[in-house]
């Protein structure tokens, strides 16, 4: 950066100058902002639009945005059709999910606050490890661990004991499997909110005598709830949309919406009726993430000032 | 005491855990080198046969080219489209910017399985024939907001008067950017780098519906197992798994370099 001492001087005075810069700065953040919404805006938008098109075509035609019929919701609010069902499993074990990481998620995220010390960014990128492992191949190796003769079960036998419950192919373990492919989107958000709370204001309450469930309930988790929030909302919404872990590990015991949708494009060639399933699922998480979302300031959560 | 015994609690916890996390891993990895066909646990012969099938296979050889070749361009191109967005994101004060730091997190929020059908409808609707480049867009709509986040993390830990300063003393802004801004943020980038290539390489969903006809490794695996099971399946799973692992250590080595280089 040598030559910058030699550049000539601006000529304009420095109030002017400074303005300038202001006005500038609101367009040059605008401008970076661009390439983003661009992509965003052909490639999520703009299939949300073409979903929305073909969710009121005529059933099982591709007729897209050149007919117009409301014969798809008809079929799916038919109260005999099976997707209330699925969307009734969907719902349910996105709960259960969502209530089991918390008390799951909790006390990790602490310990990478305030327990682990220097240890806290080796594990961190432990934890963070499995997001870069396909959710295929780790609950697959769950099939390998619970499958009959596998190896929990070739190990009890080799201990000499009856044998490994069956525990593959129902609800219960669909249910396990989503608890363990979502685990780090609920302690990422939990740990950055907990960290959001000032140790001082914990020490002073200790000093003037609070109990420790007091301080819990008064000033650590209040003050962490945005993160808390977050970590619960996108686990819930990935839940919902889960399918990988109802088709590999469940075997299929139970349907979930997601993969409702997939047999509607797939086997059933009918995307009319899949679009319109996927535009109800679609309004539903927006209409949560977006109220979640208007809750939180993203720049204290990120920011860390 | 009782805090001590909490913070024993609190780490055996997370032991506990972490050792859940990686026991499938480790189960595909045992699987692997089992000897015969179909699989049985205490494995009797050990073998390394059906890795060297994996590697000898040329349909394998090309997903997994394919797979890199995804992986490579959405890291290229997502992590050039994310640091602008991380600039928006949290550097500059703009009229839009709390509705757009909402705004693109919307396709995390997404479920990415109806997300790649959605792409598959938009593809079809324009008449563009999917195959592996279709896939990069399509990984890039949910990769580029996770970026941009990795990224504004950088940002916000960076000091604008810098740039302000080297305005002042007469850069331009592609002067800015390039001697001032980029060094100051190549950690986050180089983070966001590492992101991008690994989530790409692990992505199931989005490939599954804008592959086309061509495949990755994630969607050959699911083929695998859903019919027509071989121990290649827990071979080719591992072989994936360490190939991310080492890129990710020598990836968070090269970081850590960069981290000290910057705060030099």
């Amino acid at each position: 950066m040598a030559d910058l001492a030699i550049a000539p001087a601006r000529d304009a005075a420095p109030e002017g100058a400074a303005q300038l810069r202001h006005a500038r700065m609101l367009s040059v953040g605008a401008r970076c902002a661009l390439p983003v919404a661009l992509l965003l805006g052909i490639g999520f938008l703009a299939p949300l639009v073409a979903i929305f098109g073909y969710a009121f075509a005529t059933p099982r035609s591709f007729d897209v945005f050149t007919s117009f019929t409301l014969a798809n919701f008809a079929t799916l609010f038919d109260t005999t059709n099976t997707v209330w069902l699925s969307f009734f499993w969907s719902c349910g074990l996105a709960l259960l999910t969502v209530a089991i990481l918390a008390v799951v998620a909790y006390p990790i995220a602490y310990g990478l606050n305030l327990v682990f010390g220097r240890w806290s960014a080796l594990i961190s990128v432990f934890f963070v490890f499995p997001l870069f492992v396909s959710e295929n191949v780790r609950l697959y190796g769950w099939v390998l661990f619970f499958i009959k003769n596998g190896v929990l079960d070739g190990t009890l036998k080799w201990l000499g004991l009856s044998g490994g419950p069956e525990v593959l192919y129902t609800p219960g373990i669909t249910l396990f499997g989503m608890v363990y492919t979502y685990l780090p989107f609920m302690l990422f958000p939990m740990t950055l909110g907990l960290a959001l709370v000032p140790r001082d204001l914990v020490d002073a309450a200790r000093d003037l005598g609070a109990g420790r469930l007091f301080i819990w309930r008064e000033i650590e988790l209040p003050l962490a709830m945005p993160g808390i929030l977050i970590g619960m909302l996108l686990t819930f919404v990935l839940a919902i949309g889960a399918t990988a872990e109802a088709k590999i590990l469940g075997g299929q015991s139970i349907i979930v919406i997601s993969h409702d949708i997939e047999i509607a494009f797939t086997y059933s060639q009918n995307w009319p009726l899949g679009s319109a399933l996927a535009v109800l699922v679609t309004f539903f998480i927006g209409a949560l993430t977006l109220f979640a979302l208007s809750k939180l300031d993203l720049d204290r959560m990120l920011g860390r000032r | 005491m009782g805090h001590k015994r909490t913070n024993a609690a609190i780490w055996t916890w997370t032991l506990f855990v972490l050792v859940a996390i990686y026991l499938p891993i480790v189960c595909g990895a045992l699987a692997s080198f089992n000897k015969s066909r179909y699989f049985g646990f205490p494995i009797k012969t050990y073998s390394t046969e059906w890795w060297q099938k994996t590697l000898d296979s040329i349909e394998i050889g090309m997903i997994v080219k394919t797979s890199i070749s995804i992986a490579l361009l959405v890291t290229v191109f997502s992590v050039v489209i994310a640091t602008f967005g991380a600039l928006a994101f949290a550097r500059y004060e703009w009229k839009g910017r709390k509705l757009y730091q909402k705004l693109i997190l919307l396709p995390i929020f997404f479920p990415q399985p109806v997300l790649g059908l959605a792409m598959l409808l938009g593809f079809n609707a324009v008449g563009i024939q999917t195959s592996w480049m279709t896939a990069v867009f399509a990984h890039m709509i949910w990769i580029v907001p996770v970026v941009t986040l990795v990224i504004a993390i950088q940002v916000y830990g960076f000091d604008p008067s810098l740039e302000e300063a080297a305005y002042d003393l007469g850069c331009s802004r592609t002067q800015v950017f390039r001697e001032v801004t980029l060094p100051l943020l190549w950690p986050g980038i180089w983070s966001g780098m590492l992101f991008a290539f690994l989530l790409s390489w692990s992505n199931f969903p989005l490939s599954l519906y804008t592959t086309g006809a061509d495949s990755t490794i994630p969607e050959w695996l699911y083929a695998k197992m859903v019919a027509g099971y071989t121990p290649m399946v827990p071979a080719l799973g591992t072989m994936a798994t360490l190939g991310a692992a080492c890129l990710l250590l020598a990836g968070g080595l090269i970081g850590i370099l960069l981290r000290r280089r910057a705060a030099a």
